[in-house]
């Protein structure tokens, strides 16, 4: 193992006193991401497991690799490039100046307020930073991105203390910053899809006319215009297969979402507001992919597993909510997402309250 | 030597929105642009300065049980006769502001340098205690609509700065972000004063 040698040879220049010993989290974040750290946690309450953060990180990017390889194939296909592997070489390209920069970008900020702050570093941000290009529409100019994902680093992660400190999922604050910032650029009918196509998605029509020009098969597979990640069900379904069977996401949340959202879907189509059937909204916009890889953040959902439930459903139901009451938003995963996630923290405060005082009743009983 | 003190430290060490969170809600509302901000802090620095003189002068003659109601009406003529002032020579301003001028009157600050200085303070004393907290009040109120005019609109006091190539920043528009900005002042303002950081 001459990597190990090596990683071991120059480890005291960078240890403290060292001569290189200011940039220590920078090597040590670097030591753990090539090997398993041989260290355990020393204080707090914990679950003895092997799994650290990075590698929980990595499960997730990997489920996200079949949303993101999908995506770029459609923005191939939809700027009328022949054949799967030349139109997904083209969105390849369209796609990587986008995941280059918020990479790039993010990962700056965040060694620099590891090395500043003398923290270890934490591979939060491998996940982030793949979810913000994939959550924009892929004409989004590289500059929006970069600011993004710097405004949802500084004011949405490290201002609380960094990783696993966050009140809001850093992914949606980006994309929350870049819609208000900037609303011509990121959403509407002139933001374009793939190569300087323009034209309404799938949710707009819906809002607009209760009818869209594709089938809900198409939008089951993923063959309509969307933001990069968020277009394919299936491939979005293939992440949270990978989520759930490693036990990385939490269950109950995905289901409740999906219930939430179906729930009020067939109220609204109940009462007549929507002309469309319920399931549409499952399949079309951010639903299934806020559902599988936001609303499961472990750091900004609720912790109780009740908690989990409420938060869940009321993600889902907000989120039809917004799309259909509120002409000004067609899409409402975002809005909803962050919405609960300021929430999440009273949700899981009444559900332990409740079982406090249920305790206290048992122990009254007994008595 | 203690007068300068009264002056400069309502300016940093002791900034009456930074330090102690008041008046935030007008920094909210009137910092889109600079000339509103800026006329804003003039105002209260103006309802300030001389609602702590008079006050100061009255202090010895107002029984204690009743001066609240004193000091309001101090205060609200102070802020009507500014309010008049401005609807007569800077209409447009006068505008812009709307109730804001007249909720001068709801200002923590003014109220709370009353309390706690003007009623047991001389009022050469009390004066400049209030021009330093209305113009530590005025200070931030500018460095906030500096940021959200200059980023927001690509403008400062309505002159370009910015050219064509400048997407404005709509989210500066939004009060939301004016706390934001709050924020990052007291994130500075507390690094550079190590002695404010709460343990």
């Amino acid at each position: 193992m001459g990597l190990r040698k090596f990683v071991d040879k120059i480890k005291p220049t960078f240890s403290e006193g060292g001569k290189l010993g200011f940039l220590h989290s920078t090597f040590e974040g670097f030591e753990t991401f090539l090997y398993v750290p041989n260290t355990v946690t020393k204080k707090g309450a914990h679950i003895r497991d092997c799994n650290d953060i990075k590698r929980v990180m990595i499960v997730v990017v990997l489920a996200l690799v079949p949303a993101m390889l999908f995506g770029m194939y459609n923005v191939g296909r939809l700027a009328g490039i022949e054949g799967v592997l030349p139109a997904f070489w083209y969105g390849f390209l369209e796609a990587l100046p986008n995941i280059v920069v918020s990479y790039v970008v993010g990962l700056s900020i965040e060694f620099a307020f590891a090395q500043k702050r003398k923290h270890e570093i934490n591979e939060g941000f491998l996940v982030t930073g793949l979810l913000i290009p994939l959550v924009m529409p892929i004409g989004v100019p590289c500059w929006i991105v970069a600011l993004s994902t710097a405004f949802a680093v500084i004011i949405g992660k490290e201002v609380f203390g960094g990783t696993g400190m966050n009140v809001f999922n850093p992914a949606l604050l980006a994309r929350a910053f870049a819609f208000f910032a900037y609303t011509p650029q990121m959403s509407g009918e002139a933001v374009w899809y793939a190569d300087g196509k323009t034209g309404a998605t799938a949710l707009e029509q819906l809002a607009t006319t209760n009818q869209m020009e594709w089938s809900a098969m198409d939008a089951f597979w993923g063959f309509i215009p969307g933001s990069l990640g968020e277009t394919s069900t299936a491939a979005i379904l293939l992440g949270a297969v990978i989520l759930l069977f490693t036990g990385v996401a939490s269950w109950r949340i995905m289901l409740s979402v999906f219930a939430g959202g179906l729930a009020f879907g067939y109220l609204f189509d109940a009462v007549g507001m929507t002309a469309y059937p319920a399931y549409y909204h499952l399949l079309v916009g951010g639903f299934a992919f806020g559902a599988v890889f936001m609303a499961t953040d472990p750091v900004t959902s609720a912790q109780t597993n009740c908690g989990k439930w409420i938060y869940g459903f009321m993600v889902g139901a907000l989120a039809v909510l917004i799309r259909v009451v509120n002409p000004a938003y067609p899409e409402g995963m975002m809005l909803s997402i962050l919405f609960m996630n300021a929430l999440a923290p009273l949700i899981d405060y009444f559900v332990v309250e409740r079982n406090i005082a249920r305790r206290k009743k048992l122990i009254k009983n007994v008595k | 030597m203690k007068l300068s003190k009264n002056f400069t430290n309502p300016l940093a060490a002791n900034n009456p929105v930074i330090v102690q969170i008041l008046g935030i809600c007008s920094a909210l509302a009137v910092t889109v642009k600079l000339e509103p901000a800026f006329v804003m802090g003039l105002s209260v620095t103006f309802v300030c300065a001389f609602s702590n003189l008079f006050m100061s002068l009255l202090r010895k003659g107002v029984p204690s049980r009743i001066r609240i109601i004193v000091q309001l009406v101090v205060i609200a003529t102070l802020v009507i006769v500014v309010d008049q002032f401005l609807r007569a020579y800077m209409y447009d301003v006068s505008k812009q502001l709307s109730v804001y001028v007249g909720l001068i009157i709801t200002n923590c600050i003014v109220m709370g340098r009353v309390e706690a200085f003007a009623l047991g303070n001389k009022p050469w004393d009390s004066f400049v205690d209030g021009v330093a907290n209305g113009l530590g009040y005025a200070f931030i109120l500018v460095l906030v609509a500096f940021f959200r005019e200059l980023f927001g609109s690509g403008e400062l006091f309505g002159f370009e700065i910015f050219g064509d190539w400048y997407t404005p920043n709509a989210l500066m528009l939004f009060p939301p972000m004016a706390l934001i900005i709050i924020g990052c002042i007291i994130w500075v303002h507390r690094s550079i004063n190590k002695d404010l950081q709460e343990k």
